[in-house]
């Protein structure tokens, strides 16, 4: 029973972090329709962001991680305009290629600057212990900084400006420009934001996890799975479908070996994109 | 009663460079595939028989997604599902009931047609985006799946016992019946995706490709006719699924269901021009020579993948209908003969 329960809160912490993971994708997809296939490879430069501040300059992780979202942010920017911007408008298959040649492009590059050994950021936060259960310090500090970032995320889509900007381009693009919204800026700006929190995932996973290059694409399929569970376009969903993974991380290992996890995981994806493709916690009308 | 049968052989004016021209869509393909194919004996190297090996394998796979994909504009992101599960079950069938290549290439091909019918009719109703994810999703479940899975080895897989190749007169003439075993199966796609494209079925799915809804209202059944581009799409991927892990003496969950690998076939069904029966040949190799390009040259050999997606982002952004679609549009001409 303290095992399940130990299992459970580690899982459910580790879900925050897929949750801030998913809500740059499932933002990016809710503004403008695209399934942005770069979104592992950012996550991973998230990772080596941390790595490289932490052990070459030596700054605290979580202060690298701010220089890592700003990094994000600009990045998400240069990739709208070079990469999607001319194909936002073109069939699915467009842009799913255009981000996935982005994919390839920092992939390839990684590798050529990285190699493909894993790389550890050598950073810990001891552990707590609460009665029998041991839980993680560095784990506990991201899952509280992943509600900060989801907090943050919220005043900014509904408290200001620009997030004022940003949900009338996600209603109605055409009108929203009618009406003054610079919508091209608003879009690279909305792409930056969903780089960002991949950015900001990578490197909270980073203080945890060792990683790779490569490391980024299975968190990506994560995303996957927790933009749908959560429902495509809601960011708050979001966040509550990673807790659902997280959970299911958590207790599955329990009760059956850990390898059957993903079969659990994708089999309960298609379910929820054929018979619920608004999410779980969207009702129809809404 | 020999007048009508009299009409209807052929007038004569039907010379022969006139059916040339009538099915110069068809003949061209099978010329460059032939060409290919010819290839090896042509410089009687053995290390150019396994490079058109791998050229043919993308061409066939490239023109089965491009039934689907092409045609009917749904993009199955995971389609190496076929190849893998196809694979998965003649390997299984020759390693360990000792079956025959052939039968068991029937039997892959047999099954991912039937995953795909038994998918299809659910699946297909989702558009767009959320179908590219579910076909993702279903590559991954069933790799997770086959992973778990002890009879076909699990994580580990599963190996042919090399004693088998000399029911084929060899290790070495395995090889070379591969190579034509391959050859033939692209010719019989390439043919395939003409007629379809040219029959009514292929301008339903046309039809469904530029508005699904306006196909339905003119009379084309989307659901159904959807299903069976599935189901031939997935057919030939399954068949060569066993052909290629036969060759390869060995089969695993990860190289046998890789989604990069997908990706690289709608890379060249884009690259070549998706919906024509040329565009996949001229993709597959074009894609082909390039990676060989890339990873042998010293100056882009780290970064090749790199330099391939910045040359695939180009094609995206100025030349999205590929070759043959950026050929047909700029000569008026090919438009008769490329198809």
């Amino acid at each position: 029973m303290d095992f399940l329960l130990a299992s459970l809160i580690d899982g459910l912490l580790l879900g925050f972090v897929y949750g801030i993971a998913a809500m740059g994708l499932t933002l990016i997809w809710g503004v403008m329709n695209v399934i942005n296939l770069s979104h592992g490879p950012i996550i991973a430069l998230g990772m080596f962001g941390v790595y490289y501040i932490f052990s070459a300059l030596g700054i605290h992780p979580y202060l690298a991680l701010i220089a890592v979202a700003a990094g994000g942010l600009l990045l998400g920017g240069l990739i709208y305009f070079v990469a999607v911007h001319r194909v936002i408008d073109a069939p699915h298959l467009s842009t799913l290629l255009a981000t996935f040649s982005v994919n390839m492009i920092i992939i390839g590059l990684g590798t050529a600057a990285f190699s493909a050994s894993p790389r550890n950021v050598d950073f810990t936060l001891g552990s707590f212990e609460i009665g029998s259960i041991t839980i993680l310090g560095t784990r506990l500090v991201a899952a509280i900084l992943a509600m900060f970032v989801t907090g943050g995320l919220y005043l900014f889509l509904y408290k200001s400006r620009y997030g004022r900007y940003i949900r009338a381009v996600t209603d109605n693009r055409d009108a929203a420009e009618l009406m003054g919204v610079p919508s091209v800026r608003i879009l690279a700006l909305s792409f930056g934001l969903g780089t960002m929190l991949a950015a900001i995932s990578g490197g909270l996973i980073a203080t945890f996890f060792p990683f790779t290059i490569l490391a980024g694409g299975s968190y990506e399929l994560k995303s996957f799975v927790v933009s749908v569970l959560g429902g495509l376009g809601n960011p708050v969903g979001a966040l509550l479908a990673g807790l659902i993974l997280g959970a299911i991380e958590g207790i599955i290992p329990t009760v059956l070996p850990t390898t059957w996890v993903p079969v659990l995981e994708f089999v309960l994806f298609i379910l929820i994109l054929l018979f619920r493709p608004q999410g779980l916690f969207k009702t129809k009308s809404s | 009663m020999s007048i009508p049968t009299q009409t209807k052989a052929s007038p004569p004016s039907r010379t022969i460079t006139a059916v040339l021209k009538e099915y110069a869509g068809l003949l061209i393909p099978i010329g460059v595939v032939l060409f290919i194919i010819a290839w090896p004996t042509i410089t009687g190297k053995d290390i150019s028989r396994e490079a058109m090996f791998t050229v043919l394998l993308s061409i066939a796979l490239a023109s089965s997604l491009n039934i689907l994909l092409g045609y009917s504009g749904y993009v199955s992101f995971g389609h190496v599902v076929f190849f893998g599960l196809g694979g998965y079950v003649g390997f299984y069938l020759m390693s360990v009931h000792e079956w025959l290549l052939w039968p068991a290439m029937a039997a892959g091909g047999v099954s991912s047609g039937l995953l795909a019918f038994l998918l299809g009719k659910a699946i297909l109703r989702l558009r767009g985006g959320y179908f590219a994810l579910a076909t993702i999703g279903i590559n991954e479940a069933i790799r997770a799946a086959i992973n778990n899975f002890t009879p076909f080895g699990g994580p580990v897989g599963m190996t042919l016992n090399f004693q088998v190749y000399k029911n084929y007169g060899g290790a070495s003439e395995a090889l070379w019946l591969s190579f034509y075993t391959l050859a033939a199966m692209t010719l019989i796609v390439i043919t395939v995706s003409y007629f379809v494209r040219t029959s009514k079925f292929g301008l339903g799915l046309l039809a469904i490709r530029e508005d699904e809804d306006a196909a339905e209202i003119m009379g084309v059944i989307a659901p159904n006719a959807k299903t069976w581009a599935y189901v031939l799409s997935a057919i030939i991927p399954g068949v060569l699924g066993v052909l290629f892990f036969f060759k390869n003496g060995s089969i695993e969950p990860l190289p046998a269901f890789r989604l990069h690998f997908s990706i690289e076939m709608i890379v060249m069904v884009m690259l070549g021009g998706q919906g024509t029966v040329l565009g996949p040949i001229i993709g597959g190799l074009g894609y082909q020579s390039l990676r060989g390009f890339l990873l042998t040259s010293p100056i882009f050999k780290n970064i090749q993948l790199a330099v391939a997606g910045a040359l695939l982002l180009l094609i995206i952004l100025f030349i999205p209908s590929g070759i043959v679609g950026w050929l047909r549009k700029r000569v008026p001409a090919l438009r008769r003969v490329l198809r």
